[in-house]
């Protein structure tokens, strides 16, 4: 899967949790433009974990603020599984 | 060198932004200035001026009946255990001033250790300062960089601290939730060390963790099993060793973390285990190391109340009997409770919202009650919540007087 692929997939994950229908792009953060809490992060995390089997640990969710990281992040993930 | 009296040597001119570290603060200091503006008592601040025994207590000038203490036997004020605390302060006074590996290890640490391995049938007990410790010292020093803990996300914060220091990869899972779990599991890369940890009671709610299924997943992937049974030590199971006694799974769970703050009715922590290299633990857990003993009368009581609790039965039925009458009690009522049915000594109360919640603790503890407050982040799906925790010294009738309690209070507050 290249990386347009898996930024098609995070998107259609998104959707639910994208309640307020905020345009995304590779800025698009988290916890400012999304307004995620602590408990949509958790089911968002592990909707994209389950569809892509991977693990998005704590530690390296801290490093991921915006949306193009986070499509980075899992990207790398599967190339190196 | 200063000479001013009211003015610092070197003038007090920020640059930039008035920011200070303190700002961070600033949402916090808002909302709880907010909510003691309308005249609230304030949940966080309460002094009790005089404690009678385990169930009452003068709390803000008024005869209270506690429901929030956690201290589920009741064993603070038990004859026996008063009277060796006060042994030990006459035989090795007041502190020990030193660490559990240099000048801090006295005859009672070890007798209390003695009294730990006997009462969960284990060969290793480690006594730390405080339960929090505990976690914080066991998880960071057995789970490092590269190593794996799956945890569930409801976890307890000295957990959660456990984790960060000792820098390992934090994987969460859904609340109790098995499956999920198990995914986690089977995806974490081969050859890569694992730990679970997950507790007996989860203190928020009062609910139990699936710990026969959880426990035989965890063993399935080769991964160490903790558990944390400090809200069910000298209650759940059949000898009180907590929720997996009970579940018939004790012989898979490589490490039991406890607390002397709850059902022992003192101050502590500990870890017990089968492990048989569990004993380097006094070496390199930093928690253990770098900070000074339990007092020796701390520790001579916590070792005769553990050692009663071994014969506990009675109390345990009482108390059983105590959780299962306010439960239903408070269902019937019209209260929302964290669970359907009681499953530990802590019962739930749900409250719409902090307001409510606040304004109802307050009412509470104006007709004598209290409860404990908690409210997010430290509760899950940040609720508003009112935690009861019943004690085996509450008696049939003090139940049935806090029920009328809360019956008034909801009333007047109007959640009912």
């Amino acid at each position: 899967m290249d990386r347009a692929e898996t930024d098609q997939t995070i998107r259609r994950l998104i959707e639910p949790f994208n309640k307020k229908r905020v345009a995304i792009t590779d800025a698009t953060t988290f916890a400012g433009d999304l307004e995620f809490d602590s408990l949509t992060v958790m089911d968002f995390v592990a909707a994209i974990e389950d569809d892509f089997d991977v693990i998005i640990s704590m530690n390296q969710q801290a490093e991921i603020e915006t949306y193009g990281q986070l499509v980075d992040a899992v990207h790398k993930l599967q190339a190196d599984r | 060198m200063s000479e001013g009296i009211s003015q610092p040597d070197k003038p007090e001119t920020l640059e930039g932004d008035s920011r200070d570290l303190f700002s961070k603060f600033d949402d916090l200091i808002a909302m709880r200035e907010g909510l003691l503006a309308t005249g609230q008592e304030d949940p966080f601040n309460l002094v009790m001026e005089k404690v009678l025994s385990p169930t009452r207590a003068i709390c803000n000038g008024r005869d209270t009946i506690l429901l929030g203490t956690y201290n589920y036997m009741g064993m603070t004020f038990d004859p026996d255990v008063v009277e060796a605390g006060k042994q030990a302060l006459d035989d090795f006074g007041s502190g020990t001033t030193g660490s559990r590996v240099l000048n801090g290890t006295y005859q009672g640490h070890k007798e209390c250790e003695d009294a730990l391995r006997e009462f969960y049938a284990m060969d290793h007990a480690m006594v730390f300062s405080t339960g929090y410790q505990a976690n914080l010292g066991i998880i960071s020093t057995i789970a490092g960089k590269g190593d794996y803990i799956v945890l569930d996300i409801d976890s307890h914060a000295s957990i959660w601290d456990g984790c960060a220091m000792g820098k390992a990869e934090v994987v969460p899972f859904k609340h109790n939730d098995l499956e999920a779990m198990e995914k986690r599991l089977r995806r974490i890369p081969e050859g890569a060390g694992k730990l679970v940890v997950l507790e007996g009671v989860y203190s928020m709610l009062g609910d139990i963790a699936p710990l026969k299924e959880m426990v035989a997943v965890a063993k399935k992937y080769g991964a160490m099993v903790l558990v944390d049974e400090a809200h069910s030590m000298g209650f759940i199971g059949e000898h009180g060793r907590g929720v997996c006694e009970q579940a018939g799974v004790i012989d898979d769970v490589d490490f039991i973390i406890g607390t002397f703050s709850k059902s022992v009715g003192t101050v502590g922590g500990f870890c017990v285990s089968n492990h048989p290299k569990f004993e380097i633990m006094r070496l390199v857990c930093r928690p253990y190391v770098f900070t000074a003993s339990l007092p020796p009368s701390v520790v001579a009581t916590a070792a005769t109340s553990i050692r009663k609790l071994m014969r506990g039965s009675n109390k345990r039925a009482h108390l059983w009997e105590n959780s299962k009458r306010l439960h239903g009690g408070l269902k019937d009522l019209g209260f929302q409770l964290g669970t359907e049915e009681p499953q530990s000594a802590i019962v739930a109360v749900i409250m719409p919202d902090l307001e409510k919640g606040a304004a109802m603790w307050e009412a509470l503890l104006k007709e004598g009650l209290y409860v404990n407050l908690a409210r997010p982040p430290a509760t899950p799906a940040n609720m508003t919540l009112l935690r009861c925790s019943l004690c085996a010294e509450h008696s049939e009738e003090e139940v049935e007087t806090i029920l009328g309690m809360f019956e008034r209070a909801g009333n007047a507050v109007g959640i009912i």
